[in-house]
């Protein structure tokens, strides 16, 4: 599986990267085939049919390598997950009944789930975004942003505090009183992505996450935080891989610049902090395979991710020097990839 | 082979045993064996050859149960590192009779470990006053006499010299060349047992850090020893491709020290976030995981760093250490894991001095002794830019003449 993601990823998604940053626009043949190989599907429970095979090892090994291929590119690909794996690990029977089948049918059905907020200091356990209660129904009012948002969605998961409680809402995308303004990063340009609001937008009380039951938002952070840890890791390796080939080819009094050691060493420590990052990550996903709640090594495993990837990301375009620097080639990309861990949250979920 | 984090029951056994072993056994002499520095350390040399020796599941050493083994050093020098390098045990030394004995050496040399007799000790003496990580520039010399090797040379920064040169029982495994001309092929380990006439205990060094731990200056003059000491074959092996073999095999002594050397650095990396979260604890300061970043204290944000940093260089020391149990080559690995741990482990121990304050920096806590004890591990057994330049070289697939 893991050795047919990273062939896809090269042949697929790496070919058409810089193309889809470019023009800011999703790489829809790449996520098309990518849905094929069932990656998400395979994962869903067999009830609803899926594969039934749910591991965070495997997911994290997946996400390296989409990553590996394009960040953009692996988190549309992945997004049918941001709807597909809550509902199937807090859904209602209700819900799961109604929202699943579609996960797991011929074509790609993308997810979408709203959690972070644009306000400085916002929170992601503790969002700030209201759901009140009238009657049968709630009442959502707040702000979100880095919502997903791929053509083809029919509904967002809407995390908002519930007097003094995270719960998620399964909202229609087309619900009055919800705006969706398109963004524009840094990075992940090839990704839609939405900022919301949502004024006095109401829901029946079924549309709460597990109804009476609710869900568990800092267990989906912690998933969020392995699959976020490991893509990471494959923007970093992409990186690396390219900073250790180029140096290999470029000259420089008289030898490759490999060959000089303020070079080697930083591609070294690149090596060394990747691998060391990956384990992190792989150890978090080990456990959360083991039914732990795992928030606190998801979290070292995220926060690792977050630093060396930005100083892998770094190493890579000061490794190329002014071309690093040129979108001809790819670690300026990879750099503003980077940058964007430090503000995600549950963009992508194992 | 499937991902796995899994301890076995027997390795967490092993670890708890080792851990209240350092626990109750190394952590009140710490203070202690610092402050006398060269002192022996009689009550815990005393009690681990009488008491603590044949408790373990497990004795140091490579081979099986590698995994373990780190297991074991991380809790040890979570006691005490310098009481670690200080125990009666065949050390570096043993691993290299292990690694590149005969059958018959192993047994000449290593059953005194097993034995009732008086504590001994096993050490290793490569570095010289003109050689240090360029151990091909060794100018210790080895002659043959008849039967004999005669040796002749000083050896600077040996772990565990004076035990293993004066205590009987005991050896030095010592590196010289047979053959300057020959360049690295030239060069050999022998075994010259304790007491070896020729062989002097010149002086001990007075260390920053781990000084409990005897740092030995060996002078050999005109040192003999039997030629059924040599560990490996006579042959001198000219040409650099032949030559490099055999001083490679001799370097592969490290693939097996190095994830025990960052097992150590972890071990008392450990010792120093554990003492600052409790005393963090005993404040009311919680570290929370479920915070924005932007909610984070420094101290927080600082400890977070910490224990990540520390548990990535736990998981590339076992990865290292898992590679050579199911003998696979770890050469790339095992530095990996002592450049990472070597590194995160100096500056862990500095963090945690500086959040402690004046009383980090006191002597009242052993933080600060921690730190001292910590920088050592990004030196010996390969500083952090051997280490650097032995990963470059692997990444790179470049020799050691296109990465000098």
């Amino acid at each position: 599986m893991v050795e047919t993601v990273r062939q896809f990823a090269a042949n697929e998604i790496r070919p058409r990267a810089r193309a889809a940053e470019e023009a800011k626009q999703p790489a829809d043949d790449a996520i098309a085939a990518a849905h094929a190989l069932g990656l998400v599907a395979n994962a869903l429970p067999s009830a609803f049919g899926g594969g039934g095979e749910r591991s965070a090892v495997l997911g994290a090994l997946v996400a390296e390598e989409l990553a590996w291929g394009d960040l953009a590119t692996a988190l549309a690909i992945l997004s049918p997950a941001l709807l597909a794996f809550p509902l199937a690990d807090h859904g209602s029977a209700a819900q799961q009944a109604a929202h699943l089948p579609r996960f797991a049918g011929g074509s790609f059905v993308p997810g979408a789930l709203a959690l972070v907020e644009p306000a400085f200091g916002a929170d992601p356990f503790r969002p700030r975004t209201q759901a009140k209660r009238d009657g049968a129904h709630y009442v959502l009012e707040g702000e979100k942003c880095l919502v997903p948002w791929l053509a083809g969605g029919e509904t967002v998961l809407v995390f908002a505090d519930e007097g003094g409680e995270a719960q998620g809402f399964l909202v229609p995308r087309d619900a009055a009183g919800l705006t969706a303004t398109p963004e524009a990063y840094m990075g992940i340009q090839a990704l839609p992505t939405v900022g919301l609001t949502l004024a006095g937008v109401r829901v029946p009380a079924e549309a709460r996450l597990g109804e009476a039951e609710g869900s568990d938002l800092a267990g989906l952070i912690a998933r969020g935080r392995v699959a976020l840890a490991a893509l990471g890791v494959g923007v970093a390796r992409a990186a690396f891989e390219v900073a250790r080939d180029y140096a290999k080819e470029r000259e420089a009094f008289g030898t490759k610049i490999a060959q000089k050691q303020a070079i080697a060493f930083l591609l070294a420590q690149m090596a060394i902090e990747i691998d060391g990052a990956r384990l992190l990550a792989w150890e978090a996903a080990w456990r959360l395979d083991q039914g732990e709640h795992a928030l606190r090594e998801a979290t070292l495993a995220l926060d690792q991710v977050r630093r060396i990837g930005l100083d892998v990301t770094d190493g890579a375009v000061q490794v190329l020097g002014g071309h690093g620097y040129i979108r001809d080639y790819l670690p300026e990309l990879l750099l503003r990839n980077a940058r964007g861990f430090a503000s995600f949250e549950a963009l992508a979920l194992v | 082979m499937p991902i796995s984090f899994a301890v076995t029951e027997a390795a967490r056994v092993a670890r708890d045993h080792f851990h209240e072993m350092a626990r109750a056994h190394m952590r009140p002499l710490s203070r202690k064996y610092d402050d006398l520095e060269h002192e022996l350390p009689r009550e815990w040399v005393d009690w681990y050859w009488k008491e603590g020796r044949g408790s373990g599941p497990l004795v140091p050493g490579p081979g099986d149960g590698m995994v373990q083994v780190c297991m074991q050093a991380e809790e040890l020098c979570w006691g005490d590192a310098g009481l670690y390098l200080r125990m009666p045990f065949a050390g570096l030394g043993g691993s290299a009779v292990a690694a590149a004995g005969t059958k018959e050496q192993k047994e000449r040399f290593l059953s005194v470990f097993q034995a009732d007799g008086p504590p001994a000790w096993g050490a290793m003496a490569i570095t010289e006053p003109g050689a240090g990580s360029d151990s091909a520039a060794i100018e210790t010399t080895a002659t043959l006499d008849g039967d004999e090797w005669v040796l002749n040379g000083t050896k600077i920064f040996c772990t565990g010299g004076e035990g293993a040169s004066t205590a009987p029982g005991g050896f030095v495994v010592v590196w010289a060349t047979v053959d300057k001309s020959a360049g690295r092929g030239g060069i050999k380990a022998f075994v010259v047992p304790a007491g070896t006439p020729g062989m002097t205990l010149v002086g001990l060094e007075k260390k920053l850090g781990i000084r409990a731990s005897d740092t030995a200056t060996l002078r050999f003059e005109g040192c003999r020893i039997p030629t059924a000491n040599l560990l490996g074959s006579a042959e001198v092996k000219r040409g650099s491709k032949s030559g490099d073999k055999g001083f490679k095999g001799a370097m592969a002594t490290f693939d097996a020290s190095r994830p025990i050397v960052a097992a150590m650095a972890v071990g008392v990396g450990r010792a120093a976030l554990d003492c600052l979260k409790e005393e963090l604890a005993r404040e009311g300061v919680v570290v929370r995981y479920d915070v924005a970043p932007t909610a984070q204290t420094a101290l927080e944000r600082d400890v977070i760093q910490m224990e990540a940093e520390l548990q990535a260089a736990r998981l590339l020391t076992w990865r290292a250490a898992a590679m050579m149990n199911r003998g696979r080559p770890n050469n790339l690995e095992a530095s990996m894991a002592k450049a990472k741990a070597g590194l995160a482990v100096t500056k862990i121990t500095q963090k945690a001095v500086e959040w402690l304050g004046p009383r980090g920096y006191s002597k009242q806590l052993l933080v600060e002794k921690w730190m001292r004890d910590a920088k050592i591990n990004d030196i010996y057994e390969g500083t952090q830019q051997i280490n650097l330049l032995i990963v470059a070289r692997r990444i790179l697939d470049y020799s050691s003449s296109m990465l000098r």
